[in-house]
């Protein structure tokens, strides 16, 4: 058996990938050039990035490499958010000390989303396991980079503690799955599901729960979510800003093949107003958890758990306009999300702590560093006219189509709690002053940090003054899902 | 030849040990241990299931699961030896560092 050319190429992006790899590893063994070695993975991302786009354009869906990997709009979609997550991470972190001036930290990054991109493609419950781990693994690394400090070795055991656990019932629930059709592709798993002759919900309802269990860790979806604080305050912030992004929408990316190939929501009663329960637990739990923090790398972290709510509407519904709404969050989400945590990249770089009180008098000591806070947190909270408000319209909207009227008003609630304290840290940074000392003391951002930071600021407002090209990314990510 | 049941029946039972072990046990190697056999109670179920298909794609899971359990031990036990450096103990009540 050959393997036809098609194969290879629609694996280009993967392949440019690990040639990457294979580049900057040896650049670094050869010429350990430190910090410029983020120069090298930049641009190389950069090159695949731009390669991909002209070169591995899928056309009409169809799956490769004897059916583990579908290559489809929505697997592409998703490979090139990745791609633009590890770039800015790359370049967020080049100018932190003892990170961005080590090849092993390079290496790890582009590792991991590697193994997102095959997350994003995976048809088959054994890719599914493989590329999960692929991405999982070198992120339990990266979250204990620092080997000598407490709260990052703390943060990457526990990590990796949870993140093993969460990998075992995973694999036991699709060990139930497969033992209930004999199927491991999932295509084939839905139709034997639906040639079932005898009643199976009972060990329908055991695979559905270890399987989504697992899902639920990588998307940090409550009451799954307890590790997210935690690692996100020890992480290094750039590798924070990293796991709370590309990590989740990975999560996601799998997550809504799986519920839309392999389980159809029509598979069992209850399965759609279960996992509509977790959307409404993850938003509400999460938003009043994050009321009482005091640290902003914690805030965020309850944040991006409150988020991951709200793109589980999208999956809920599970309608066209659901996965369309549910990608287009995702990508306003992983913009916005990157600025927030480079903004304390930045703060931290120059000598700050990652506390909100010592955000006071920012807008001061750094007026730009105040409004790409200001740009990104209130994305985040939804106000118009900042992307982040039109994501959230259209899953509401998803949501009253599908008939799901209470979780669109659970969601709009949510919004409001959230609005607080997203206004509270920006209380702080706008109206509160410090010291005269403290002020004296002007925030200096290394420019790439700043660059990028501005960049992305602007990419938020014109998305969402502008969403019409970036919807349409997500409509073709849906019609290779859904469908019409 | 024993039925497939029985096999199931094992590895459930072995996947619950594991599940409890890890809810109960203080050691953070044991509690490690304890996922182990929860992969590898999985490892069973997916044998005797791909034995009862007569099904090659089965077996080569477990292959592929005894291969990714490996390397997250590596990892595992690398961390593990890193907090024993920082904190002089394997203890999960230490890990009290990070909270709120």
């Amino acid at each position: 058996m050959t393997l036809p050319m098609s194969d290879l190429q629609a694996l280009f992006p993967e392949l440019a990938l690990l040639g990457l790899l294979f580049v900057v590893l040896v650049v670094d063994l050869i010429w350990r050039p430190g910090r410029r070695l983020g120069w090298w993975t930049a641009i190389g991302l950069v090159v695949v990035l731009a390669l991909s786009l002209t070169q591995a354009l899928p056309g009409e869906g169809r799956t490769i490499w004897g059916g583990m990997l579908r290559h489809d709009g929505y697997g592409f979609v998703f490979r090139m958010l990745f791609l633009v997550g590890a770039l800015v991470t790359t370049l967020l972190a080049m100018d932190v000390k003892d990170l961005g001036d080590k090849g092993a930290f390079y290496l790890l990054l582009l590792t991991s989303t590697l193994g997102m991109m095959l997350m994003a493609m995976a048809n088959n419950i054994i890719m599914v396991f493989l590329a999960v781990e692929t991405a999982s693994i070198p992120l339990y690394v990266m979250a204990a980079f620092y080997p000598k400090d407490k709260a990052s070795t703390e943060a990457g055991f526990k990590y990796m503690l949870f993140g093993a656990l969460a990998s075992a019932v995973l694999v036991y629930g699709l060990t139930l799955l497969y033992g209930l059709t004999g199927a491991t592709d999932f295509a084939a798993v839905v139709e034997a599901l639906q040639a079932a002759t005898r009643p199976v919900w009972m060990t329908m309802a055991a695979v559905l729960l270890l399987v989504l269990a697992g899902f639920a860790f990588k998307v940090s979806a409550v009451p799954f979510h307890f590790w997210a604080p935690d690692v996100y305050t020890g992480a290094p912030t750039p590798i924070a800003a990293y796991l709370s992004t590309a990590s989740k929408a990975a999560g996601f990316a799998v997550l809504l093949r799986f519920v839309l190939a392999a389980l159809p929501v029509s598979a069992l009663p209850w399965w759609g107003a279960f996992l509509a329960a977790m959307a409404a637990a993850t938003m509400t739990v999460a938003n009043f958890l994050a009321l009482a923090q005091r640290n902003l790398k914690r805030l965020l972290a309850y944040s991006s758990i409150a988020h991951a709510g709200y793109i589980l509407i999208g999956v809920v519904a599970a309608s066209h306009l659901g996965v369309t709404a549910a990608v287009f969050y995702l990508v306003v989400y992983l913009l916005t999300n990157l600025v927030a945590f480079g903004v304390i990249v930045a703060l931290e770089s120059a000598g700050g702590t990652s506390e909100i009180r010592s955000l006071a008098g920012l807008y001061k000591r750094s007026p730009l560093l105040a409004l790409f806070l200001m740009t990104a947190f209130l994305s985040l909270a939804g106000v118009p006219p900042f992307s982040g408000f039109v994501a959230k319209v259209w899953v509401f909207v998803a949501a009253v189509e599908a008939g799901l009227i209470w979780l669109a008003v659970v969601g709009v609630l949510n919004a409001i709690v959230g609005l607080y304290y997203y206004l509270v840290v920006l209380k702080w940074a706008y109206v509160y002053d410090t010291p005269e000392e403290e002020m004296a003391r002007p925030v200096v951002v290394p420019k790439v940090q700043a660059v990028v930071l501005g960049v992305l600021s602007v990419l938020i407002v014109v998305m969402g003054l502008v969403f019409a090209p970036w919807f349409a990314w997500g409509e073709w990510a849906a019609r290779a899902l859904v469908g019409g | 030849m024993v039925p497939t049941s029985f096999y199931i029946f094992l590895a459930a039972l072995l996947f619950t040990i594991g599940a409890v072990a890890v809810l109960v046990r203080r050691n953070t190697l044991i509690i490690y241990m304890a996922v182990e056999l929860m992969l590898n109670s999985a490892n069973l179920a997916f044998v005797a299931f791909a034995r009862q298909f007569g099904d090659i794609s089965g077996q080569l899971f477990v292959f592929f699961v005894i291969t990714i359990a490996a390397a997250e031990v590596a990892v595992g036990l690398a961390l593990i030896v890193t907090i024993f450096h920082t904190k002089h103990s394997v203890d999960i009540d230490a890990m009290h560092e990070l909270k709120g």
